[in-house]
C-alpha cells in the first residue's frame, strides 16, 4: 500500500513526530511505500538542522533526514508555516532577504498543494498530531 | 505557485473544522488549504463541528485582538466550487446557536449524519 503522512506537531513537545516516524519505518519494513511526509503547522520545526538534543536522547531531525537519504522518502515542509516560524532554505532566504538558512538535509520547502497531491496519489493519508 | 493538477483522479476530500476561529491558527490554515486545494478539482466538503461552528458566526470582530478577520472568505468559497458546507446540529444547539446566526448557507446535519459523512470520504483533513 502507498502511504502519505501528515505531521502537525513539532519535535519533542509532542509524540506526533515520533509516532509518524515509527509508523513510516514500520510501513517500509513491511514492504509498503511511503511516498511523502508533509510537515504542517509547528510540524515544520522537525526540519531544522540547528537542533541539538541531549546526547542520550533521540535526534528527531537526523532520524527523518536518514529516512529521506536511505529510503527516498520525500520530506516536505509547508512554506507558509515555515515563513511564520523562521524556517528558511536558500530560496526563501533570497526571496525574503534573510541572513541565514536552517533547513536540514533531505527536507524541502513547498506549498500546501503537495499535501493535497499526496492525499490524491496515496492509498491512505495518515495524520499525526491534533 | 501550485501547478494545476491533471492526474485525472477525483477523490472525496473532507475538511473538518473543530476549533474556534481565533486563538489558534487552525481555522485560518484550514481555509488556506481548502483554497489551495481547489486547484486540484477534487470533490470537496467542509464540516463544522464542536467549537468549529463559531467560525461561521456572523459579526465577528477580531480586530481588537490583532487577528485577521477571515470570516468573509467563507462567502467566497462558492467561487472556488466549494459549495458543500455541513454544520452539525448538536454542536450549534450546545452553543445556543441556530442556522440564522451563520454568515453563509450551510446544510445542517445531525450527529448521526456527521458520522456517515466522514465515513464516505477518501481523505479527511482535520483542523
Amino acid at each position: 500500500m502507498k502511504f502519505a503522512i501528515l505531521v502537525n506537531e513539532g519535535p519533542y513537545q509532542h509524540q506526533a513526530s515520533d509516532s509518524a516516524y515509527q509508523f513510516a519505518t514500520a510501513a517500509l519494513e513491511s514492504g509498503h511505500e511511503v511516498s511523502r511526509v508533509f510537515f504542517y503547522h509547528d510540524g515544520v520545526n522537525n526540519g531544522s538542522r540547528l537542533t541539538t538534543p541531549p546526547q542520550d536522547d533521540r535526534h528527531i531531525q537526523k532520524r527523518w533526514s536518514a529516512l529521506a537519504a536511505d529510503k527516498n522518502v520525500d520530506l516536505v515542509l509547508c512554506v507558509a508555516a515555515c515563513q511564520r516560524r523562521g524556517m528558511v532554505d536558500d530560496g526563501e532566504r533570497d526571496r525574503n532577504k534573510k541572513d541565514a538558512t536552517n533547513i536540514a538535509e533531505g527536507f524541502r520547502i513547498s506549498g500546501l498543494g503537495q499535501l493535497i497531491e499526496a492525499g490524491i496519489e496515496a492509498d491512505r493519508l495518515i495524520t499525526f498530531g491534533d | 505557485m501550485e501547478e494545476e493538477y491533471s492526474g485525472g483522479v477525483e477523490k472525496k476530500f473532507l475538511y473538518v473544522n473543530r476549533r474556534v476561529p481565533h486563538g489558534t491558527v487552525y481555522a485560518l490554515e484550514s481555509l488556506e488549504t481548502v483554497l489551495i486545494g481547489a486547484a486540484f478539482d477534487q470533490d470537496v466538503s467542509m464540516l463544522f463541528i464542536d467549537d468549529g461552528v463559531y467560525q461561521l458566526k456572523k459579526e465577528q470582530n477580531p480586530d481588537s485582538i490583532d487577528f485577521k478577520n477571515f470570516a468573509k472568505a467563507f462567502r467566497a468559497l462558492e467561487m472556488y466550487d466549494v459549495e458543500k458546507l455541513f454544520v452539525e446540529q448538536e454542536s450549534l444547539s450546545e452553543r445556543g446557536l441556530t442556522e440564522s446566526d451563520l454568515l453563509v448557507d450551510v446544510e445542517v446535519i445531525s450527529r448521526e449524519q456527521t458520522k456517515a459523512l466522514i465515513d464516505q470520504q477518501d481523505v479527511v483533513l482535520s483542523f
